[in-house]
């Protein structure tokens, strides 16, 4: 039974019931981090503060939105935008914010992959990233559908029938999905609780689970040096800051933090307030026509890559289809990444600077998928198509063949230990 | 003995839930499902007699568009076996759904092919796919004749004929 003496304060009465101290040790004044990183360990912070910008900008948007088809429009277009004072701003800071929130994610994913934090003990670090980057992109897509203009319509139009792909029961899953037999009324309304509801709760469970996963192993650094965590926090509170390779999370690594979040803050609120309409399509100004598909459809920037290789393959091979051979390159490049971890079969953990050719390896991937999101967005007409095959193609290759090759060699040079 | 009891109440109690489990997911799975009032969306009649030759039209059908076509006296390809004769006129009618994800082609009479714009899919006069991502021709709409009219919805057996169910 614990004992409870007279408290001296509001803090300390809380305390004594809730260990507040120890809980903010746990969490913040005593969670290490290495000294040796540099701005790019920001992003995480970066993100957390996106997300909830998303979630406040629309807890806002909600309370004058109308998941019908035919207010929905409407609702967006003229009550929000019109009607309701700076509704216009929490609409372009949440599409703004959930355009650019896809940027940092990918230059998250591409600092892990380029400093190699997705191996020894960090594989669940990735994973649960992994699992947020799919759930981020399917709250991006039920969001996308819910000002119900033209793009909204024929993107879910679209992606709702990728799921007639599935052998067997494609056809019957696809009218399931949209509750009717094309993208109508349930399909819209359905999908509204997705985005406001069912997906935000899940993201924000697998936030958690993320910062879980980074308990164990700690986060890594620019040598991916393996440290002592331990022996360098006790440095640390025994006062030798200047030898301790470790800093605690609070308030030492969130002021630098902050710092780069500042600065981001900034790039943020200029597109916001200048530059918003890079994230409004102007078909999407025109209301849902189920009888006229705009004559030239595309995603949002953020899905151009994968939308490429889902198109990239214009030809049948043999007795598969070229759709067929699309939808599984698609579903390949959607799931591949999460065996970034075991494709990659090196046990170094260094920068790829540092790694040979994996550093080759790594900048061929980050310009083959901008080139697969540039010709995402083009026709895909004549030479156009070919390079949106080759580039898919090499996407392919580039990450079930060559990496785990030139993974293997390095694992042979540095002794053999796998 | 306490052990085995044990046992069979933990079973008990496992075999409760699990049940209740699958109710539920059954009940999850049919709120999804689409509502009566969907599935019986009725049919749709079209009078095909005052069509022109070379006159494209789309009507709607379970909020899909369905592409007619006349293609008799008219240098359109003739298809014996996958149009529509009635009265003697030649008709193409298909579902104006591109095959490959379902956006809607359209009709550039000049070049005589269905283009579709989203992939670049291309179907000729008799809703063959003969360029792009598209696996298969346009699919047939269920329909029965009925003198000049065309019932789109009901199986009849011209509909039989044509997907090679008779």
């Amino acid at each position: 039974m614990a004992q409870f003496t007279k408290a001296n304060s509001l803090y300390e009465w809380l305390d004594q019931r809730l260990a507040l101290s120890k809980l903010w040790k746990v969490l913040a004044a005593e969670y290490w981090i290495p000294k040796n990183i540099n701005f790019l360990w920001a992003m995480g912070v970066v993100l957390v503060t996106m997300f909830t910008i998303l979630v406040i900008s629309g807890i806002f948007l909600l309370m004058y939105y109308k998941p019908d088809t035919k207010l929905a429009f409407d609702s967006v277009n003229y009550t929000i935008m019109q009607e309701v004072w700076f509704g216009w701003l929490w609409r372009h800071m949440h599409a703004v914010a959930a355009s650019v929130v896809f940027l940092v994610i990918y230059i998250h994913m591409f600092t892990g992959i380029y400093y190699a934090s997705y191996k020894r003990g960090r594989e669940m670090i990735w994973i649960s990233g992994m699992l947020l980057f799919v759930t981020f992109s399917a709250e991006a897509f039920s969001g996308y559908m819910l000002p119900w203009g033209q793009m909204s319509y024929w993107a879910a139009q679209v992606i709702t029938n990728l799921f007639g792909g599935i052998p067997f029961i494609g056809d019957d899953l696809v009218v399931w999905i949209r509750g009717n037999f094309y993208v109508s009324d349930p399909t819209l309304t359905r999908f509204f609780m997705l985005h406001v509801f069912l997906l935000p709760l899940v993201i924000m469970m697998l936030i958690g689970l993320h910062f879980y996963t980074l308990r164990i192993p700690h986060v890594n650094n620019q040598d991916g040096e393996e440290i002592d965590f331990d022996a360098e926090a006790e440095k640390y509170k025994a006062g030798l800051k200047k030898e301790s390779k470790v800093i605690p999370f609070w308030p030492v690594f969130l002021s630098k933090d902050f710092f780069v979040l500042g600065i981001f803050m900034i790039f943020y609120f200029f597109l916001v307030f200048y530059h918003y309409d890079f994230a409004m399509d102007p078909i999407n100004f025109d209301p849902a026509n189920p009888m006229k598909t705009p004559p030239h459809i595309y995603p949002e920037w953020y899905f151009l890559w994968s939308y490429e290789v889902l198109r990239g393959f214009f030809f049948d091979v043999g007795p598969l289809s070229a759709m067929d051979i699309g939808l599984i390159a698609f579903g390949i490049a959607n799931v591949i990444f999460f065996f970034i971890p075991w494709l990659d079969r090196s046990p170094v953990v260094a920068p790829a600077h540092k790694r040979g050719a994996f550093f080759y390896w790594f900048w061929a991937l980050l310009i083959d998928m901008i080139i697969l999101t540039i010709w995402g967005k083009l026709p895909p007409t004549g030479i156009n198509a070919w390079i949106g095959f080759f580039a898919s193609i090499t996407f392919l290759l580039l990450l079930l063949v060559i990496l785990p090759k030139i993974t293997k060699k390095e694992a042979q040079r540095a002794g053999g230990a796998v | 003995m306490a052990k085995s009891r044990r046992d069979f109440l933990g079973m008990v109690f496992g075999g409760f839930a699990a049940a209740g489990g699958l109710a539920a997911l059954y009940a999850m799975k049919r709120t999804w499902d689409p509502l009566p009032s969907v599935m019986a969306a009725g049919f749709t009649t079209v009078d095909l007699s005052p069509m022109k030759p070379g006159e494209f039209r789309t009507v709607t059908w379970r909020g899909k568009p369905i592409f007619i076509l006349r293609k008799d006296k008219t240098d359109l390809k003739i298809c014996k076996d996958q149009d529509v004769q009635i009265n003697g006129e030649d008709f193409l009618v298909r579902i104006g759904l591109c095959t490959h994800l379902g956006c809607i082609p359209a009709w550039q009479p000049d070049r005589k092919i269905f283009k579709c714009a989203c992939h670049g899919g291309e179907f000729d006069a008799c809703g063959t796919n003969i360029f792009g991502p598209p696996p298969r021709p346009f699919d047939i709409p269920p329909f029965k004749i009925e003198g000049t009219k065309l019932v789109i919805g009901e199986e009849g057996p011209e509909y039989k004929k044509l997907v090679g169910k008779a």
